[in-house]
């Protein structure tokens, strides 16, 4: 049986009927979103990580049904009033990339690295950059290019909190 | 990176032109092209490593929603395409047929309306297997009582072919006379080169113009594209291949897959396009697998270390299929290469393949035609020897070396090497990590009792295949091409027969081109992979595309400016003999005022040429390489290891690579780093493993490691420059040199840090457990 | 590649999830982070008729302090933890987890929660409740029922719920002024199964002696399995370095690892001997750090 769904990409509002199995990777390559790429079956390589409100999330363990209501930010959706995210720059003046399959995600993962972590060290960059397989560049660029975007975002933009509510009354 | 801060374009580290679409995730990979009316594949697999099939099933699969058709070898056979050539000179079952040979083998494709229902229909499908005894050792195999596992060839054998080079005789003689011997197995295990994106096509017949299109993922489209008519027997003029933009390939994407042909046959037979993208797993289970060879080498020398014979017997393990894309004459590649860097005056190398129940192929995974198996083998043997010597392993390189006086360099195994200085290369190495201060520190440790190794790798490569007398592959001969178009208004557009995943070509050559031309690099339009318009080449693979379509460039280039300097000098109104090209322009010797630019001289070949030439400005080049080229390096590695867990932890690398001259420096040292990251993970946690019967341990990523930013040590590059005296740009290529040379560095680095207890040699994977386990055996606690 | 079909029910409140688990029975699975269940779903190792997802129910996702306890809801990601303040300075040990599970974005999604329910042998934070000797609050119909991790870990992605049951909350004790531990683990690279992973958490008394040790491993058994000779080894004395010695050995001793392509039995039990050295042994720096000891 197939589920309505409606999900906001990259500001837009896309709508379809989805059968639940169909994961949101494919929802949103089919919706044209073909940034969104298939690296492997176990959840393991990241090239499909897309932004769903406001947390990176590997969108081939998710299904559509599931991103219902929410907002997904692809790497489609990054350049603002055709400029360039600093990232997407720092991605090509560092030479952070090859032959690009993993570069949708990885962008897409070091922006919200650099959204909780505006001014990540080296160890914190490959750490937070640890769900994204690369084959081509052995990621010295990309930790290069993302400690070059956090210099020029440094005082651009406030970091996202992700504290869920800690509270001293009861909760059930 | 060394840089030529005087040219225009050449040697500069221009900004890769390609990176626009890749930012904003506007590439065209195979998965992103849809085409009306188009059905999706899947594939049937064998869950068996040996089995005889009794009987397949399709009727389930086709009652299943969307499913529209399930062929099996019986259907191919109709058409004589369930067996297809292999690259080697073997055959390959497409779909399997009477029996199976490894597991994940292909035996049945279901075509569908959805790619869900695709897989629906495949879960469907009832195969009826009958379980063989399987053979997954090759030395089991070449046992008098092994199985045959190929019943289709003449000869009743699991033994594939033999090969041999160099002088037996003499070798031998010189080994039985050596004071100093050496002799070790050294094991290369199968490893894959699995790059992000998996492989996949799309297969659209049209029956209204006859002509297939074939979208895939290919290194090679124009080889595909011949492979394709010679199997489908659909002339090559109605045969389009289009490779888009690839996701990586690292010889993952050479050869043409039972998937491939099966698509083919969908769309033949079903009259719509067939896509056909794989799963990760299906591309680590069956797609082709790389090394796999287990080398008996032994070294002789004289008591001071001078080696003075090499002789290295190797088992090649196949798979059941040898698709190994080698040239036709090599059926071991360049392994023949494994004297290294060193002055054998003798060696004697031979390889024998054998059939065993795993996945077919041998040749990926950055091997260089395997030379990646054989710099291993001569550079983890050239420390057992200095292990042998009680020798530093340095010196004992150092006083081997091909001395820079011998090149051209006629090898004991029939190479002529073009150029090189390897001492330049190994003195950059040891002064950019302070080798000296290295050892003070490493003795420092020993005292403290932890383990700290250093090792060495200096490798000389062997690349641009090849010349037309040598190499060939299914007898096509390994030119390539390039066709360059000047326009009116001064930009142009160049093709070449290559095709990139990642090394960016779409810079690299616009950058020759300018610097050739004197044109803008940024008006340089280079388009690769569609067949119909692209001049015929072999590909990008083995790390021959500068080192080959970039000389076609180059010698295409200047015919064009050959014929522009004719047009110059109408326009100059001078002879043409008393044109010459300076600074970028045309000018009259003896006149420095008197110039045109080629934007100049271009607008003049469509406005205002002379009679006697004709209109146009284009060049076109089938460029046959004199000889291959030979790019070496000097790698250097430090490691510590935890005595508790057995981990390694790499401190430092340092990698000086030489590959002649350099188009763009900030490419090739993305190449080393990407090329070491790999090296790493083969040296530490790479093996394809199967079981005794024939199943695969490692069929994904959770079992299959690719190592992640986390683990993937630091690189320090630095690079010298030796030219290539024939080559027209004097490059030589350099994509593979990392993964060739750093094996063994990092191999190295390990066993030196375990000698003091002992070890002379450990193969690789360098696991922890591995190190671990001698720890313990050699009584050191943690 | 793509899982068998199946049907799905959103519960839009605890209500809504615990009536469609009753309707459907052993049909249905609960999807929290569904970063293990969808995998094993796309290989169709498992193939669940319905789905019911509790990501869109209220109130589910804290870490707070309440009435003496640490409190995490069934909704609490991953990384909530490994980025919130209160674990990072007051839950060292439970920092140390969340550091290691799996991969960043993978964490983002996977709870805390539904990694012990879901009982992988390989979870780490399976091997850290045990240590820290959680309370698990499992949810009916009919009310919460309290269970004990050692009773709630039945076996290999078993545990001992009850059909209609949900887990919603898992309940840490407050580690005091005394009380530290350290979790460390062993994989060859992010985001691998652990090869091994040891934690342990321990009280000093007024004397100085370990009480309430608790020490938890993973991937060594076919579940997370506590050291409970270990543990004896190091309670009712102090964090020497022949205690620690013994209840290294100890803990090497019992547990049962299984034979796979990350390492040997004998292999995987050394690697126990040397995480819980290590691990005890970092304790022992923690509490010095804590109670204001210089080493």
């Amino acid at each position: 049986m197939k589920h309505p769904v409606k999900i906001t990409v990259n500001g837009t509002e896309t709508a379809a009927d989805v059968e639940p199995r169909q994961v949101l990777a494919y929802y949103l390559r089919d919706s044209g979103f073909t940034s969104v790429h298939i690296g492997c079956d176990s959840t393991s390589c990241g090239a499909c990580t897309v932004i769903v409100d406001g947390q990176a999330v590997k969108s081939c363990t998710m299904f559509a049904v599931q991103a219902d209501g929410k907002n997904v930010t692809t790497i489609e959706g990054l350049a603002q009033g055709g400029k360039l995210h600093p990232l997407q720059d720092a991605f090509h003046n560092e030479h952070g990339l090859q032959c690009g399959y993993c570069t949708p995600g990885m962008i897409l993962s070091s922006l919200a690295l650099l959204q909780r972590n505006p001014n990540p060290s080296e160890e914190e960059i490959r750490h937070g950059l640890s769900g994204n397989m690369c084959r081509c560049t052995g990621y010295q660029n990309i930790v290069k290019a993302v400690q070059s975007a956090a210099k020029e975002l440094k005082g651009q933009q406030q970091p996202v909190s992700h504290e869920p509510a800690v509270s001293a009354a009861a909760g059930e | 990176m060394a840089t030529e801060p005087t040219t225009l374009s050449f040697g500069q580290p221009v900004k890769r032109k390609e990176d626009g679409r890749f930012i904003q995730g506007r590439g065209n990979y195979l998965d992103d092209i849809v085409l009306p009316k188009m059905i999706y594949m899947a594939l049937v697999r064998s869950p068996y490593g040996h089995a005889k099939i009794n009987n397949i099933d399709t009727s389930a699969a086709l009652k299943v929603p969307g499913v529209k058709a399930v062929i099996t070898a019986k259907e191919l056979a109709g058409a004589g395409l369930d067996w297809m050539p292999t690259l080697a000179q073997d055959k390959q079952m497409v779909l399997a047929g009477g029996k199976v040979l490894f597991q994940y083998q292909e035996v049945a494709a279901v075509f569908a309306d959805t790619r869900e229902a695709a897989a629906d229909g495949v879960a469907a499908v009832q195969v009826d297997y009958e379980p063989l005894q399987a053979v997954t050792d090759p030395y089991k195999a070449m046992a008098k009582d092994a199985p045959i596992l190929r019943d289709d060839r003449e000869k009743k054998t699991n033994h594939i072919w033999h090969y041999e080079v160099g002088d037996q005789k003499t070798t031998a003689d010189a080994l039985s006379g050596a004071p100093v011997k050496i002799k070790q197995m050294i094991r290369f295990p199968r490893c894959h080169p699995s790059p992000l994106e998996p492989c996949g096509c799309i297969a659209d017949f049209n029956g209204g113009t006859g002509r297939l299109t074939f979208y895939v993922t290919s290194q090679a489209p124009h080889a595909h594209r011949t492979v394709i008519s010679l199997v489908s027997k659909v002339p090559e003029s109605n045969i389009r291949v289009v490779s888009p933009d690839i996701g990586g390939g690292f010889g993952n994407k050479v050869p043409v897959y039972p998937g491939y042909v099966c698509a083919i046959v969908g769309s033949l037979t079903l009259g719509v396009p067939v896509k056909w993208v794989e799963s990760r797993t299906e591309n680590l289970a069956s797609t082709h697998f790389a090394r796999d060879y287990w080398m008996e080498t032994e070294i002789g020398a004289t008591k001071d270390g001078k080696v003075t014979a090499l002789k290295v017997s190797t088992v090649a393990d196949h798979g059941a299929f040898d698709g190994a894309a080698n040239p036709t004459k090599y059926p071991a590649g360049l392994f023949g290469i494994c004297t290294g860097s060193y002055d054998f005056p003798t060696a004697f190398v031979e390889v024998d393949g054998y059939y065993t129940n795993k996945a077919p192929g041998g040749i990926a995974y950055r091997c260089s035609f395997r030379v990646t198996e054989a710099a291993y083998c001569i550079e983890r043997a050239m420390d057992i020897l200095a292990d042998e010597l009680k020798m530093d392993p340095v010196d004992l390189r150092r006083k081997n070396f091909i001395p820079k006086e011998k090149f051209p360099y006629p090898s004991a195994t029939g190479w002529t090497y073009d150029s090189g200085d390897y001492e330049k290369t190994l003195d950059k190495a040891l002064q950019t990590i302070d080798y000296k201060n290295l050892l003070k520190e490493q003795a420092e440790k020993r005292k403290r009792g932890e383990l700290s190794g250093i090792g060495v790798s200096t490798f000389t490569e062997i690349v641009g295949a090849g010349p037309a007398h040598n190499f060939d592959i299914l007898g096509i001969k390994m030119f390539d091409s390039a066709e360059i178009r000047v326009h009116p208004t001064g930009s142009a557009l160049v093709r070449t027969g290559t095709k990139a995943q990642g090394q960016g070509h779409e810079t690299t050559w616009a950058q020759i081109v300018a610097e050739e031309l004197g044109l803008d690099v940024q008006n340089v339009l280079v388009e690769e992979g569609d067949t119909d318009t692209a001049p015929y080449g072999l590909g990008t693979y083995a790390s021959r595309s500068t080192a080959v379509a970039g000389a076609a460039i180059a010698v295409a280039a200047r015919k064009i400016r050959e014929k522009a300097k004719h047009l110059a000098a109408h326009l100059l109104e001078a002879n043409p003999d008393d044109i010459e090209w300076a600074d970028y322009k045309f000018r009259v010797k003896g006149s420095p005022d008197r110039t045109k630019t080629m934007q100049e001289v271009a607008f003049a070949a469509y406005t205002n040429m002379p009679d006697d030439i004709e209109p146009g400005l284009e060049g076109v080049t089938y460029y046959n390489p004199p000889n291959l080229t030979f790019p070496n390096g000097a790698y250097i590695c430090a490691v510590d290891i935890d005595r508790g867990t057995g981990a390694v932890s790499v401190r430092r690398f340092v990698a000086i690579d030489d590959c002649g001259n350099i188009i763009n420096p900030m490419i090739v040292e993305g190449q080393i780093h990407g090329g070491l990251a790999e090296g790493f993970a083969i040296a530490f946690m790479q093996e394809i493993e199967y079981d005794e019967d024939g199943n695969n341990r490692t069929t994904n990523f959770t079992e299959y490691l690719v190592p992640s930013s986390f683990e993937t040590p630091r690189w320090e590059v630095g690079n010298t420059v030796t030219p290539s005296p024939h080559h027209p740009l004097g490059t030589k290529g350099i994509g593979e040199s990392p993964n060739v040379g750093s094996p063994a560095a990092f191999a190295n680095a390990v066993v030196d840090a375990l000698s003091p207890l002992g070890v002379r040699h450990v193969d690789i994977p360098l696991t922890r457990e591995k190190i671990w386990k001698i720890l313990r055996e050699k009584g050191v606690t943690g | 590649m793509f899982p068998a079909a199946f049907e799905y029910v959103r519960a839009n409140s605890l209500q809504e999830a615990l009536a469609a688990l009753k309707e459907h029975g052993s049909d249905a699975r609960v999807l929290a982070g569904g970063q293990s269940l969808i995998p094993a779903m796309r290989y169709r190792l498992a193939q669940p008729a319905v789905l019911v997802d509790i990501n869109p129910i209220d109130g589910l996702s804290y870490i707070k302090e309440d009435g003496g306890v640490l409190k995490i809801g069934a909704l609490t990601r991953h990384s909530d933890l490994e980025f919130s303040k209160l674990i990072n300075e007051k839950y060292k040990f439970m920092a140390d987890v969340a550091y290691v599970v799996a991969d960043p974005i993978v964490r983002n999604r996977g709870t805390l929660c539904g990694a012990i329910a879901h009982n992988d042998p390989a979870a780490d934070w399976t091997a850290c409740a045990l240590a820290a000797r959680v309370n698990v609050i499992a949810t009916s119909a009919t009310g919460n029922r309290t269970i004990a991790i050692d009773d709630f870990l039945v076996d290999s992605f078993t545990n001992a719920l009850k059909p209609g049951e949900i887990v919603t909350e898992t309940v840490w004790p407050i580690p005091d002024a005394t009380t530290s531990g350290s979790y460390l683990k062993i994989e060859r690279k992010v985001g691998d199964y652990a090869t091994a992973a040891a934690g342990v958490k321990t009280t000093l008394d007024a004397r100085g002696n370990c009480t309430n040790t608790g020490i938890g491993m993973c991937a060594v058994g076919p579940q997370a399995l506590r050291a409970k000779n270990a543990e004896k080894a190091i309670d009712g004395g102090p964090l020497t370095d022949e205690r620690i010695k013994a209840a290294a050995e100890a803990a090497a001793k019992e547990c049962d690892p299984g034979e796979d392509t990350r390492g040997s039995v004998a292999f995987k039990r050394d690697l126990i001997r040397v995480l819980v050295t290590r691990a005890l042994t970092q304790t022992r720096e923690r509490l010095e750090k804590k109670m204001g000891k210089t080493s």
